[in-house]
Parts: C-alpha cells; sequence; structure tokens
C-alpha cells in the first residue's frame, strides 16, 4: 500500500515535466500549425544550459540556483524566438513536410552543438538548495525536490490558463488557433504573436529541462526520447488542448511509474521486466486512446482545413520507350563493377544499392500515397534484426534469415500501420515517429535479447556470399528487383487507387475505394521492401546495431527522397546515391557531419519553399498566366 | 464619383486562383459616407473582389487605393488597421470565444476619421449582443453571429467597411435590423462596401450599385439609374 502512494507521487512528478515539454508542443501546433520536431532539443538544451549556468552562479545559494533555472529557461524561450524569426517564418506557407524536415534540421544542429558545446559525457548537476532532503510518507522516504516537482505542473496549467484566458494577449492566441487568417484580417500582426507563442513553448520546454539538472544527468540522447513522449501525450490528450497535454501527462507518467515500481515480475512463469517495458506501456496506452477516440482524449475531430489553393500533384508519367534499355545498360554496368577491383568501391556501391531500395519504399507511401512517414527506419531496423536474431538464437540459416528479415519487417509495419493510417498529415508523422522510437528503445534496452546497446555481432552471410564482390552482386539482384517490383505496382491498379487517395479521399469514398484499408495495405508492403534492405544491410556489415532504426536514419531516408524529388520515380535511388556518398566522405573528415546534413537540410528548405519541384511549376505557371 | 473624393478605390484589379482567372479588370469606387452595393450571381466574383481588397487573395494587376494611398500588395493586417473593416461572408466567429473575446479581437485604437466605437456603442447597434456577453461564440444564432461578425469589425474603428452578403440566409427580421445597422453606419460616415444577392435588400440601403459577372463589372450608377434599367438587371440579376 504504502509503495503504490510513493509510486503514484513518482508518477505525479514525473507528469510535471511530460506536461513542460508536451504543453509547449500543443500551444506551438495550435497557433502556428507546425509541429515542432526539435521540441525534445529545446528541453535538452534547458538541461545543458542550467547545468552550466548553475554552475557559474554557485549551486550553494538558493538565488544563485533558482536563477540558473529560470536564466535557462528564459534563454532556451529566447533561442526559440530567434529560431521563429530566422528559419519557420520563411515557411509557413510552405508544404507540411518542408516544416517537419526544417525543424528536423534543428534537431541534428542543435545536437551537434551540444556535444561541441558539452561534450558526449553524462553531466549531473547539483541537488536543488533547501529541498535536498527527504520527507518520510508512510514510513517512505521520498525527496522534496520531487514533491516540489509534482506542484510545478498544476502551477504551469493555472499560470497558462490566466494567461490565455485573461490577457488580450492570450484571447488573442487562441482566436489564432481557430482561424489565423481572420485575426490578420481584424488588424493584428500575426508574426510576433507567432514569434511570442514559439517563444513561449520553447521556455516552457527549456523550463521543463531545466528543472530536471537535479533529477537526471544531462544525455544527448534526451532530445529524442523527450519529443517521443511529447508526441505520445500530444496525440493522446489530443492536439492542441491544453487539459488534455495536462492530463496525458499525468496518465503517461503514472503508467510509467508504476511500471518503474513493478520492476521484475513473474507472470505465468514468465520473467517480465516492468521497468524496461515503460515505452511499450506507453504504446499501449496510445493505441486503446487511438481507437477510442482517434482525436485524443480531449482533442476534438480534426475540421477540414480551411481551402487552400493546394498543390495539384502532375501524374506520374509512364516509364519513356528507352527506359527498359537504360535499366538494363546500367544493371550490366553495375554488375561489371567488381571486375575493376576497387574493394571499397564495391562495399560504397552496395550500401548505395541497398538505400536506393529503402528510400524508395519510403518514395512509394510518400510521394504517391502521400503519407510522409517520419519513422520508416523501425522496418528497416526490423528486418535487420529480425534476419540477425534469427540466424544468431535460432540458428537459422542466412537464407531463411535473410527470408525472415522483411516479414518481421512486414508484421511490425501491419501492426504500427493500423494506427497510424487513421491518421494523417502531422499527426501522421508524429506517430510514425513515435512508434520508432518505441522500436528503438525496446532493442535498445533488451540487452538479453537484441544485444542493446552493443546490438548483435557475428551475422554473417552463408559462405557462397562471403566474399564481398559476391554480396554486392546478390544486393544488386534483390534491389534491383524490388526497385522494379515497386514501380511494377505503382502502375497497378492499386497504385492508382493511392494517387487517387492522395488526390481526393472524399471523391475515393464516394466510388467505394477503403481508402484506410490501401493505405494500410501499401504501409505494410513497404514495411516489407524496407525490411529486404535493412536484411540485407545487416548480412553487409556482419552486425545490427540499434543505430539501424533510429531516428536519423528515418531522416536519411526522408532526405534521400527530398534530394531526388518526391514526385520522380527515379528519385530515390539517385537520392540514395548521392546522399550515401556524401556521408562515407564527410563523415571521414568531420566529427560534426549531423549538423552539416542539417544545414543542407534548411538550405533546401529555406532556397526552394514550395519544394524543388514545386518552385518550378510556379515559375512555368506564372509565365503562361502573363 | 461626381466630385466627392473616394475612400476606396479600384482600378483595373485581376485576381486569379491558381490558374483560373477570376477577376478581370475590376474597377470601382466608394466615397466617405456612402454604401456601395456589388451585385451579381454566385460566383460572379463579389466575394473574391472584397478578398482581395483586404489582401486574403493577391491582386495580381492593377491598383487599390485606400484614402489615396495603394494597399494592394500589403499583408492583410496592414489593410484592417489602415481602418479597412472586412466582415466576410461565412463570418468566421471565433466559435471557442465568448461574445466579449470576440470583440476584443477586433479592437484596435481609436482613428481620426472614423467613429471610435465601443462595446457598449456596438451593443447599442445590436442589442441582441448585450445579453450574451459571456456565451460562446459558438452557441448563438446564425442571426446573431451575423451581428457579432459586424460588431468585431467595427471594434477596429474602420473608415471603411466591406461587408459580405450580410442578408445572405437571414430572418426577415434580422435582415430588417442589418439595413437600419447600415443606415446607422453611413450616418455616422462610414464608407460602405457589400456584396449583395438580394436586391431589395441593395436597393434599400445602397446609393450606388455596381453589378459583376464572370469577374468583370457590367454596370455602374446610382441606385435609382439601376432602378430604372430594367434590361440590366434582367441580363445580369434575374435568376
Amino acid at each position: 500500500m504504502t509503495s503504490i502512494v510513493v509510486q503514484f507521487l513518482n508518477g505525479l512528478a514525473g507528469a510535471s515535466t511530460l506536461f513542460l515539454i508536451a504543453v509547449g508542443l500543443s500551444l506551438i501546433f495550435g497557433v502556428t500549425r507546425i509541429v515542432n520536431f526539435a521540441h525534445g532539443s529545446l528541453y535538452m538544451l534547458g538541461i545543458y544550459i542550467a547545468y552550466s549556468a548553475v554552475g557559474a552562479f554557485g549551486a550553494a545559494g538558493a538565488l544563485g540556483f533558482w536563477g540558473a533555472i529560470l536564466a535557462a529557461a528564459f534563454a532556451v524561450g529566447l533561442f526559440g524566438a530567434l529560431v521563429e524569426v530566422l528559419i519557420l517564418r520563411r515557411i509557413y506557407q510552405a508544404p507540411e513536410l518542408f516544416q517537419l524536415l526544417a525543424t528536423f534540421a534543428l534537431v541534428l544542429m542543435v545536437k551537434d552543438f551540444v556535444l561541441w558545446a558539452w561534450g558526449p559525457e553524462d553531466l549531473l548537476g547539483p541537488r536543488a538548495p533547501g529541498l535536498d532532503g527527504a520527507v518520510t510518507i508512510l514510513g517512505q522516504r521520498f525527496p522534496e525536490y520531487d514533491l516540489f516537482m509534482i506542484a510545478v505542473g498544476p502551477v504551469v496549467l493555472g499560470l497558462l490558463w490566466l494567461l490565455l484566458n485573461r490577457t488580450r494577449w492570450g484571447t488573442l492566441v487562441r482566436a489564432a488557433t481557430q482561424d489565423r487568417e481572420m485575426v490578420g484580417a481584424l488588424g493584428v500582426n500575426q508574426k510576433w504573436l507567432f514569434t511570442g507563442v514559439f517563444a513561449l513553448g520553447a521556455c516552457l520546454a527549456g523550463l521543463g529541462g531545466a528543472l530536471q539538472v537535479p533529477r537526471e544527468p544531462a544525455q544527448l540522447f534526451l532530445d529524442l526520447t523527450a519529443i517521443a513522449d511529447a508526441f505520445v501525450i500530444v496525440v493522446v490528450g489530443g492536439m492542441g488542448s491544453i487539459p488534455g497535454a495536462f492530463l496525458a501527462a499525468l496518465i503517461i507518467g503514472e503508467v510509467k511509474a508504476f511500471c518503474i515500481g513493478l520492476g521484475n515480475v513473474t507472470l505465468l512463469g514468465v520473467e517480465v521486466s516492468f521497468s524496461k517495458l515503460t515505452l511499450v506501456i506507453e504504446f499501449i496506452v496510445m493505441a486503446i486512446v487511438l481507437v477510442v477516440r482517434p482525436w485524443g482524449l480531449l482533442g476534438r475531430p480534426q475540421a477540414a482545413q480551411r481551402a487552400a489553393p493546394t498543390h495539384i500533384e502532375p501524374p506520374l508519367r509512364a516509364a519513356p520507350r528507352g527506359l527498359a534499355a537504360g535499366a538494363a545498360v546500367l544493371a550490366l554496368v553495375l554488375a561489371a563493377l567488381p571486375l575493376t577491383g576497387a574493394a571499397y568501391t564495391v562495399v560504397l556501391m552496395t550500401d548505395i544499392l541497398i538505400f536506393a531500395l529503402f528510400a524508395a519504399s519510403l518514395h512509394f507511401i510518400m510521394g504517391p500515397a502521400g503519407m510522409v512517414s517520419f519513422g520508416h527506419a523501425a522496418y528497416f531496423g526490423l528486418g535487420a534484426y529480425g534476419a540477425g536474431l534469427l540466424l544468431l538464437r535460432a540458428g537459422a540459416p542466412m537464407e531463411v534469415a535473410l527470408a525472415a528479415g522483411p516479414l518481421a519487417a512486414a508484421l511490425g509495419a501491419a501492426v504500427f500501420g493500423w494506427f497510424c493510417v487513421r491518421l494523417a498529415g502531422v499527426y501522421f508523422a508524429m506517430l510514425t515517429l513515435a512508434f520508432a522510437q518505441i522500436g528503438w528503445s525496446v532493442v535498445f534496452q533488451w540487452d538479453s535479447f537484441t544485444g542493446g546497446s552493443n546490438g548483435l555481432v557475428g551475422v554473417w552471410p552463408a559462405a557462397w556470399l562471403a566474399s564481398k564482390s559476391a554480396f554486392y552482386l546478390f544486393a544488386l539482384v534483390l534491389c534491383g528487383a524490388g526497385l522494379a517490383a515497386l514501380r511494377r505496382i505503382l502502375f497497378s491498379p492499386f497504385g492508382y487507387a493511392l494517387r487517387a487517395g492522395r488526390d481526393s479521399p472524399l471523391r475515393c469514398d464516394a466510388i467505394g475505394i477503403d481508402i484506410k484499408r490501401l493505405q494500410w495495405a501499401a504501409f505494410t508492403l513497404v514495411g516489407a521492401f524496407a525490411g529486404i534492405a535493412g536484411a540485407l544491410y545487416a548480412f553487409s556489415k556482419g552486425s545490427v546495431s540499434p543505430d539501424v532504426m533510429a531516428i536519423p536514419r528515418s531522416v536519411d531516408a526522408l532526405v534521400m527522397v527530398l534530394l531526388g524529388g518526391v514526385q520522380t520515380l527515379a528519385g530515390p535511388a539517385v537520392g540514395a546515391a548521392a546522399l550515401t556518398w556524401l556521408q562515407d566522405t564527410i563523415a571521414r573528415n568531420t566529427e560534426y557531419w549531423q549538423s552539416l546534413l542539417g544545414a543542407t537540410i534548411l538550405v533546401i528548405v529555406l532556397a526552394f519553399p514550395q519544394g524543388i519541384v514545386g518552385s518550378l511549376s510556379r515559375l512555368g505557371g506564372r509565365t503562361e498566366a502573363e | 464619383m461626381s466630385g466627392a473624393a473616394a475612400v476606396l478605390e479600384l482600378a483595373g484589379v485581376h485576381a486569379y486562383y491558381g490558374r483560373a482567372h477570376i477577376l478581370a479588370d475590376v474597377s470601382l469606387a466608394v466615397a466617405r459616407g456612402e454604401v456601395a452595393v456589388l451585385l451579381g450571381r454566385n460566383g460572379a466574383g463579389k466575394s473574391t473582389t472584397l478578398k482581395t481588397i483586404i489582401g486574403l487573395v493577391p491582386a495580381a494587376r492593377g491598383e487599390i487605393r485606400f484614402d489615396g494611398r495603394r494597399i494592394d500588395g500589403l499583408a492583410p493586417y496592414r489593410i484592417a488597421a489602415a481602418g479597412l473593416g472586412y466582415v466576410p461572408e461565412d463570418r468566421r466567429i471565433f466559435t471557442d470565444l465568448t461574445v466579449a473575446e470576440n470583440l476584443d479581437v477586433g479592437r484596435q485604437p481609436p482613428r481620426a476619421g472614423a467613429p471610435a466605437w465601443t462595446v457598449d456603442r456596438v451593443c447599442a447597434l445590436f442589442p441582441n449582443l448585450k445579453e450574451m456577453q459571456h456565451r460562446p461564440g459558438g452557441r448563438t444564432s446564425g442571426g446573431e453571429q451575423q451581428m457579432l461578425t459586424i460588431a468585431r469589425t467595427l471594434m477596429g474603428n474602420p473608415s471603411c467597411i466591406l461587408l459580405d452578403e450580410p442578408s445572405e440566409g437571414l430572418a426577415p427580421v434580422i435582415v430588417d435590423q442589418m439595413a437600419a445597422a447600415i443606415k446607422e453606419l453611413k450616418a455616422e460616415g462610414v464608407a460602405v462596401l457589400l456584396s449583395e444577392q438580394n436586391l431589395h435588400f441593395a436597393t434599400e440601403v445602397a446609393d450606388r450599385a455596381y453589378i459583376i459577372e464572370k469577374g468583370r463589372i457590367r454596370f455602374s450608377g446610382t441606385i435609382a439609374e439601376l432602378a430604372a434599367n430594367a434590361e440590366v438587371r434582367n441580363n445580369y440579376l434575374a435568376v
């Protein structure tokens, strides 16, 4: 009984932090319609800055400590304002994908900045002066600081309520959440409203981070952990609902606390480690909520977006006559590559082939089906782990393991996809990212089965594929066949229906096409193709590490598709070749290639806010109109 | 314009939705204290004309002047803050905000040369609003929403107001209230440009009429001239 009370209090303390992160994300989305993927990075910045500020201001005095916490929150808010003015302001009219990518570029850059400024070690801050003891609750000791944290959530909720309901600024923010165009037509300069909201959201995330300083060490992976948590909370609570974010934070905080509290429990003779299942439990909570209320506990059904003159995708063109011949020539040239004896090139080309298939599988749902997944690496990783685990843990031969990879990936895609296709646009992107992060956490934490952070080693192909050249040719055949199959499917009735679903969901409904089912099928299908790529990757490297399903891998795939052009079929392959080659070249020369990648994304997004293809066609359209 | 200075003037304005040419060479003018009506059938370009003036639809060519100053190309908030009020056809009430909060969103500092509105004054114009200050905007009737959307725009103290089909879908008794309100605005010296399909309503409140069809102005003249011209009415307005 006592332990239940203490776990409950632990949950409340955790919920406050979760609320601080999620509420800013929700606020920012409500007004600007931008899902700030960098919100977890702002949280992480909050911890690191507070760590340094506490050191600088002196941790012994209460003034120094609390001053440092507030200064860190303020600094992160200021950084948020800068980001809004310098970057986001230019892309409010851009397609969603570009907005998501721009904030994602920030994730990469902030991470490298933190690595550069604070180094890779975990940094644990001092305890809070005056709150460094513990109180005894029902015979158990409970940290005073956690009691303080329990109060923070409701206090911030109350202050936010006052700000939004008792000030004109708040009234304008709520009005803009509903119809920002009308607010502008009434003479309100939305620019500063947006900047203010973004700064407030950033400040809250920074505060959430700063307040963690005495509780947990500052670590480099906190950004993605925090953003996945925030996405789950926002989806559970309802996008744009502040009380929803609070309620969801309470539920998730409590569920997590009880899982950690339960520890290892033997269920039906099987030892289950609940403390390691926190993310899976989170997923189950989210799944239940999504089934019962797809728009979240306190959210509202997604309103039909106000009609905007949207960009109409040009139809995909059937293959030009020379394509088959060209492809055959290319295949021959590629097949002849090992004859040159360039061993390193063969290895690099194997990577490129694998990523071409991976990128093409993402492109299939992203371009023609209009579903922008931010967690496609989950299926690449499931393929890699599926194959590796079968080989190492069940002793299956390579051929069987290789076939099992895509099956595992398809199974995972079917389960995750069933939930994801219920949402669209940014919600879909958030959910796919959250699932990928959950998958990553499972393989990262499950030491006894997946090898944890060390991953699996000794995943070598059978003897007949042992040479790099043989494996390269094998990958060429498999990836070539995969690319051809994806292309063939796009020009089948199934492919037509998917494109119809992207362009006009209502009309599809009216003519009896079940879009959700089609999208689910497509999601599962491309999961399998990503799984083939993942399994090949595992055998080409001889090992599988959790990195194969980490978020940066998903972003790589997005960038590949983007570089090549979302609405071209050869694009993903070209993009994969370009990015893989670039990474190979840059990564060998700098520690900070992620931020270079981020900067590249930002340049693309800012230079072509309508997309590269969109910018070109806009130029064309203007000359026609003249 | 027979000598009176135009508050609002459009000269050769073109506008597009994507590639569709919606407004072609639209020219019109509204004088201080004058009520002008833009008449036309559904889809003729009435709403687009008003949206182009307020800046929600970009003017591809032509000039729009307000108080003698070019406003085409400005952001909507700048145009509104210059004293041009816009009341959309679909009302666009903030349904989550109370009536009082809706009015607060529209509030702007008083400006020289335009009547200064307060909550009390707009409630005197639309007495229904007085009783429901704390009711959410979404829980008001269609007529009340129409009053609220006009009152909200008035809170910005405009010297000229664009009214998009204020009589649409309203009960006759409310339509009468709208007509009375427009006459009162005119008496206050506010210039009004309204779009209408209801010729009877237009005749009652307007001084000047423009008829638009397929994005082009087909007739301009006083309301008396329109009343005398059965051919124009039959060609462009009869359903």
